[in-house]
């Protein structure tokens, strides 16, 4: 089924088309460099711009500090890519996230993703102030207004409105479990045009929060792409758990892991058969990669899960 | 008070019973803070609304108070600040991200939410906080733009009355008023009788 959503922008990127001609979508999360230099980000996309749709560039996430997903995008930009610029509430207040979404929209950027962001106490500078002048729900509503009604929050008026698809994540996996769904339809009540959720490795609790959002409607209301990435071996899956927030890994794939003789080959089946099982759950428009540190290996496992098989691939 | 803050949220109900009831009241002084003076009342109000909530909610004064739409879990207390529902970081057992010890405030509020007569407001999308309103009383701006609508409604059944009886106004102006009724007048002290 293809969501019926109504944009005021005339033109669309490429993740846009994609997901109104109700062809399944990937993106994919691109890791930020360390650096100054432009090559680092064209070298990091070239592996994820085979297969995707749109390149996601991280805003700082777990708190640690690297090149800004504004840079990153518009470079992307650039060099052909369509970037979702990631914009959490961590770093800014709303006078400049406003601001950087009309420069983000200048420079060509059309997808921004709303995020409420991790805590700074997760990253490697702990001491920095938290901001959260908006949480990612009114984020949405306000990046919405600025489209839609050309206006700031505070009323003046934008001459020309930035054109953008309006995202939002979700983590269907961890708690409240009950209430995810609620919150999803928050978000889209809001104005998000399309949904990117956080790592899925618990099939079960994604069927389950997939089968009420069908009940309330939404996954015809926005389109929903399910996160998926490999896990490497156990001790990795380990740290993630504990180490990064809102990871839910079950115990009995950690055990999986654990017993495999090669954890890195059997963590890439298991993405693999993640994506096949996704893009079978009714309400699923795409998939979101996020393979951190092995996004070398994200055209092969989306070429291998076949997910592409009955498209063509508009840019190589 | 952390303890006093979990028993809120779960008698939210009564709690909002008891500022249904506080607000109406409220409500009804209108009049009477009027001619005092919205801003001396507020003068003596906000000690008081500081020091009931803060024990009840752990208020931080934020002047914007959304406890109807919260459970009466303060949204104040998430280290984030969130308005519209938990993070993604919410850790098993509905713990905080960041104050591993502490519940998270998002999954009391919707717990509180079910329990209250009107919980489905949790799901109405809020706007940011206007910082520059911290400190105030929220009670006293809730009630005060609540008496001000009553009145603004009053007032356009009147001229409405006026307009549709245009001949009367024109040779009896007095079956027909128009003028607003100056607040010691007769029809307004029995308004604030009732």
């Amino acid at each position: 089924m293809t969501p019926e959503i109504t944009s005021s922008a005339p033109t669309r990127g490429r993740l846009e088309a994609v997901l109104r001609s109700g062809r399944f979508a990937i993106t994919a999360e691109l890791n930020p460099p360390d650096s100054a230099n432009p090559d680092d980000v064209f070298e990091a996309a070239r592996p994820l711009g085979e297969v995707a749709d749109a390149i996601n560039a991280t805003d700082a996430s777990g708190a640690n500090c690297h090149m800004s997903s504004l840079g990153i995008s518009a470079l992307l930009v650039r060099a052909g890519y369509g970037p979702v610029l990631q914009i959490s509430c961590r770093d800014r207040n709303r006078i400049a996230v406003q601001g950087d979404v009309l420069g983000a929209a200048a420079l060509g950027v059309r997808n921004v993703l709303c995020l409420t962001g991790d805590d700074v106490s997760a990253g490697d500078q702990p001491g920095a102030k938290p901001v959260f002048d908006f949480d990612s729900v009114s984020l949405v509503r306000t990046l919405r207004t600025m489209r839609d009604e050309g206006m700031f929050l505070s009323g003046r008026k934008i001459s020309d409105p930035p054109k953008l698809f309006i995202g939002a994540a979700e983590n269907p996996c961890v708690e409240p479990l009950e209430w995810r769904p609620e919150r999803l339809k928050k978000k889209i009540e809001a104005g998000a045009d399309f949904i990117q959720t956080n790592l899925i490795f618990d099939m079960d609790r994604f069927r389950t929060f997939m089968a009420r959002v069908r009940e309330m409607g939404l996954h015809e209301r926005a389109f929903i792409l399910a996160g998926i990435g490999p896990l490497t071996s156990a001790r990795v899956a380990r740290w993630m758990r504990s180490r990064v927030p809102g990871i839910h890994i079950p115990d009995a794939l950690v055990e999986r892991l654990d017993a495999a003789s090669d954890p890195a080959a059997l963590g890439q089946r298991l993405c693999i058969e993640a994506i096949q099982e996704v893009r079978e759950i009714e309400g699923v428009s795409g998939v979101h990669i996020m393979a951190y540190r092995r996004e070398h290996l994200v055209s092969e496992i989306i070429l291998q899960s076949g997910v592409l098989d009955r498209r063509r691939i508009l840019k190589g | 008070m952390y303890r006093l803050r979990l028993f809120a949220s779960r008698h939210s109900r009564s709690f909002e019973r008891i500022y249904t009831l506080l607000e109406g009241a409220m409500v009804a002084m209108d009049p009477v803070f009027r001619r005092v003076g919205y801003r001396r009342v507020e003068a003596v109000l906000t000690p008081i609304e500081r020091l009931v909530k803060s024990l009840l909610f752990d208020c931080r004064m934020c002047g914007q108070c959304v406890l109807s739409s919260t459970g009466m879990s303060c949204p104040m207390n998430c280290p984030k600040g969130l308005r519209n529902g938990p993070c993604g970081g919410v850790r098993p057992g509905g713990f905080c991200e960041v104050k591993p010890q502490m519940r998270c405030v998002w999954v009391e509020a919707w717990s509180g939410a079910t329990r209250m007569r009107h919980g489905e407001q949790i799901s109405i999308v809020l706007p940011p906080v206007d910082h520059s309103l911290k400190g105030s009383s929220a009670w006293l701006r809730a009630a005060r733009e609540k008496a001000e609508v009553r009145r603004a409604a009053k007032e356009a059944q009147r001229t409405t009355l006026a307009r549709a009886f245009d001949d009367a106004r024109e040779h009896e102006p007095s079956s027909a008023p128009l003028a607003p009724e100056p607040e010691t007048s007769v029809e307004a002290s029995r308004e604030r009788r009732t």
